[in-house]
C-alpha cells in the first residue's frame, strides 16, 4: 500500500443563510495516496468545489463553515490549525489552481512579481534567487519565451499561457498536493490536452498528488487512477478508474456514464438523467438521488444509505439497491 | 524537481500574444480627446509651476507694505493693484498659490490615506469593524463639510496646520466609502482567492492584491476633493479660522478685501477669481478623469 497523503473524514460544510443553515457537503470521506491522481466528479452544484475549498480552508469570504470532520494532511489535522499555521501550509504543502486562468492572476502585477511573492512566502530566498527560481519554474511548465512572459501583465497572455503560469506558481514551492479545480474547463480542446499532459508529467516527475476536480468524465478516464463521484453533497461512489467505467454500481454513476456520447455508436438522442439536482435547502429525506432514480424503492425515500465497501478493495458505494444485492450474493 | 529535467515544449500558437498597446498610452489618447479636461489640467500644471517659482516670479515682496500706494487699482506698476497696506496683489496671489496648493494637497492626501486604510479594513474584514467604521463615516457625512471643519477648528484652535487637519477629517468618510465598495468587489475576484490559496497573509492580500485594484476609483475623488479642500481652506481663512491676515492666503485676502468692496473691488475680484478658477479646474479635471477611467463611458 502506498503512503496516504491526504485523508478526509466525515467532512461536513454548512452555509449560513438568512433562514437557518444548508448543508453543502456531508459525510465526505476519502483519501489520496502519495503520487496519485484522484478525480472528483459530479454535476454542477454537487459540492466538488466546496470540498476543495474546505480542504484548503478557503471558506473565509463565504458564509460557509466546516462543522464536522477532519482533514489530515501528512497526519496533521488542518482544521485544528490556527490561521497563521495554515498560511504556512497553503502554497507550501498544498496548492490550488482554478477554473478561470485569466482571472486567477492579479491584473495589475507582472507575472514575475506574483510568482516571486508566492516563492518568498514559503521558501527562504532573496529577490535574486526567487527570480531565478521563477525562471526555472516557468521553463519547466513549457513557456517558450520566459523572459518576455515574466515581464508581461496577465492580460497580455493567452488562456493556456495563464494556466501554465498558474501551474508554475502553484508548483513553485513543491507542494505535495495540487488541487486542480476544473483546470481545463475554460480552455479550448487542444490547450486542454496540453495542460493535462503537463499536469501528468509534473505528477510523474515529482510524485506530486493531484486532486482533479472536473465534470468531464473523459478527462477523468485519461488522467486519474481513482475516481470519486459526488451527488448533492455526498460521495455516492468511489472506485478505481477501470472498475468505475466498466462496472458502475451506483445508479447515478450509471446514468452519468450512459449520458456520454460514444464514438462509433449512433444515437439520435443521448440518454439523460431525468429531473434536476435537489435544492440544498430542501433535501429529500433518505437517498438524495431517490427522486430521480429509476430503481428507487421504499427504503430509499426513508433512510439515507451509507457509503459501504464493495467486494473489490478500495471501492465504495452509497446505494440501498447495491447493498441489498451484495447481501443477497453473500447469502447465496 | 531538479534542473536537469527537461522543459516541456509548447506549440507555436500558444505563445504569448504580442503585448497590446500600453495602458498609459491608451489612457492618454482617451484623455487628450477631452478638451475641457485638458485645459483644466494645463491650468493646474501652470498653477503648480507658478507655485514653485513664486519667489522668482513675484514682482514685489508679498508682505512688504507700500504706504504710497494704498488700495491703488490695477496699473502699470501693480498689475493687479494693491491692498489696504499697499501690498502688491499679484505677488500675494502668486505666493498664495503655494499656500493654497500645499494646504489642499496635504489635507486631501492625509484624508485619502486614512480613508483608504479604513475603507480597505472595513471592506476586507467586514463584521463589527465594518459597522464601526462605516457608521462613524455616516455620522461624519451627515454634517455639511464646512460646518464640520468649523467645528473641528473651533475645538483644536485656528491656524493653517489645524485647517489641514480639519479638511483632512472631513475628507476621510468619502474616501473610506469608495475604498470599501471597491474592496468588496476586488475581494471577490479569483486572483485574491488564488493568492490566498498560496498562503498569502491578510496584509499582503490587502496591500499587494486589493489596493492596486482600487486606486483608479479614488483618483477621481482625490482630484475633486482638492477643489473642495481649497474652497474649505479659503472659507476657513475667510471666517478667520485659518491663515493669519498677514499670510498671503487667498481666502484671507478675500476676507479683508470685503471691507473695501466699495473703494477697491479689485482685491475681491482677483482673489475670488483665482479661487474660482482653481476649484473649477480641479473639478473639471476630476470629471475628465472619471469619464476617461470609466469603461462604460466612451
Amino acid at each position: 500500500m502506498a503512503e496516504v497523503l491526504l485523508e478526509v473524514n466525515h467532512l461536513r460544510t454548512e452555509f449560513k443563510k438568512r433562514k437557518g443553515k444548508v448543508t453543502a457537503i456531508d459525510d465526505v470521506s476519502f483519501h489520496i495516496d502519495k503520487g496519485e491522481i484522484v478525480g472528483l466528479v459530479g454535476e454542477s452544484g454537487c459540492g466538488k468545489s466546496v470540498t476543495s475549498l474546505s480542504i484548503m480552508r478557503l471558506l473565509r469570504d463565504t458564509p460557509g463553515e466546516i462543522t464536522n470532520g477532519t482533514v489530515l494532511l501528512g497526519g496533521k489535522n488542518l482544521l485544528e490549525l490556527s490561521d497563521k499555521e495554515m498560511h504556512a501550509f497553503q502554497g507550501k504543502q498544498m496548492a490550488m489552481i482554478f477554473q478561470e486562468p485569466m482571472t486567477s492572476l492579479n491584473p495589475v502585477m507582472r507575472v514575475k512579481d506574483q510568482i516571486v511573492e508566492a516563492i518568498r512566502l514559503h521558501l527562504d530566498m532573496d529577490q535574486a534567487q526567487a527570480l531565478q527560481h521563477t525562471e526555472k519554474m516557468l521553463t519547466q511548465v513549457g513557456i517558450p519565451d520566459v523572459q518576455q512572459v515574466m515581464n508581461s501583465y496577465p492580460h497580455q497572455l493567452s488562456g493556456g499561457m495563464s494556466q501554465r503560469v498558474m501551474i508554475a506558481m502553484a508548483m513553485s514551492c513543491y507542494p505535495e498536493l495540487l488541487i486542480a479545480d476544473e483546470p481545463t474547463t475554460a480552455l479550448d480542446v487542444t490547450i486542454q490536452a496540453q495542460i493535462l499532459d503537463l499536469m501528468r508529467e509534473l505528477n510523474q516527475k515529482n510524485g506530486m498528488s493531484i486532486l482533479l476536480i472536473t465534470h468531464d468524465l473523459g478527462v477523468v478516464a485519461e488522467m486519474c487512477s481513482r475516481v470519486i463521484v459526488m451527488y448533492a453533497g455526498r460521495i455516492v461512489e468511489q472506485a478505481d478508474v477501470e472498475t468505475l467505467f466498466a462496472h458502475p454500481r451506483n445508479p447515478y454513476t450509471q446514468g452519468l456514464l450512459a449520458s456520454l456520447p460514444r464514438l462509433g455508436q449512433h444515437v439520435d438522442m443521448l440518454p439523460s438523467i431525468p429531473g434536476t439536482v435537489p435544492d440544498l435547502a430542501n433535501m429529500p429525506a433518505g437517498c438524495k438521488f431517490a427522486p430521480r432514480c429509476k430503481y428507487a424503492m421504499d427504503i430509499c425515500t426513508k433512510e439515507e444509505p451509507k457509503l459501504v465497501d464493495m467486494e473489490k478493495p478500495g471501492c465504495k458505494c452509497r446505494c440501498w439497491l447495491v447493498e441489498q444485492q451484495m447481501k443477497g450474493e453473500g447469502k447465496a | 524537481m531538479s534542473e536537469e529535467k527537461g522543459a516541456l515544449t509548447v506549440p507555436q500558437e500558444e505563445q504569448a500574444l504580442a503585448p497590446r498597446q500600453s495602458r498609459v498610452k491608451a489612457f492618454l489618447i482617451k484623455f487628450l480627446s477631452r478638451k475641457t479636461a485638458v485645459a483644466a489640467a494645463c491650468f493646474i500644471i501652470l498653477l503648480v509651476i507658478v507655485a514653485f517659482l513664486a519667489p522668482v516670479l513675484q514682482p514685489f515682496d508679498p508682505a512688504t507694505p507700500d504706504y504710497d500706494a494704498i488700495l491703488s487699482p490695477p496699473n502699470a506698476k501693480h498689475l493687479f493693484g494693491t491692498d489696504e497696506y499697499g501690498r502688491d496683489i499679484l505677488s500675494r496671489l502668486l505666493a498664495g498659490s503655494r499656500l493654497s496648493l500645499s494646504v489642499s494637497l496635504s489635507s486631501v492626501t492625509l484624508g485619502a490615506g486614512l480613508g483608504a486604510v479604513l475603507g480597505i479594513l472595513a471592506g476586507y474584514y467586514g463584521g463589527w469593524l465594518d459597522s464601526l467604521i462605516m457608521r462613524t463615516a455616516d455620522v461624519l457625512l451627515a454634517f455639511p463639510d464646512i460646518l464640520l471643519a468649523i467645528a473641528i477648528v473651533a475645538v483644536i484652535g485656528p491656524g493653517l496646520s489645524n485647517v489641514i487637519i480639519a479638511v483632512a477629517v472631513f475628507s476621510i468618510p468619502s474616501f473610506a466609502r469608495i475604498m470599501r465598495s471597491s474592496t468588496l468587489t476586488v475581494k471577490q475576484s479569483l486572483y485574491v482567492e488564488a493568492a490566498r490559496s498560496l498562503g498569502a497573509t491578510n496584509r499582503s492580500i490587502m496591500w499587494k492584491h486589493i489596493f492596486p485594484g482600487t486606486v483608479a476609483s479614488i483618483i477621481v475623488n482625490f482630484t475633486m476633493r482638492i477643489g473642495t479642500a481649497i474652497l474649505a481652506a479659503a472659507s476657513l481663512s475667510f471666517l478667520g479660522f485659518g491663515a493669519k491676515p498677514t499670510e498671503p492666503d487667498w481666502g484671507a485676502m478675500l476676507s479683508t478685501g470685503r471691507n473695501y468692496l466699495g473703494v477697491a473691488p479689485h482685491i475681491v475680484y482677483f482673489s475670488g477669481g483665482i479661487i474660482f478658477l482653481t476649484v473649477l479646474a480641479f473639478n473639471l479635471l476630476g470629471d475628465g478623469l472619471r469619464d476617461t477611467l470609466d469603461p462604460k463611458i466612451q
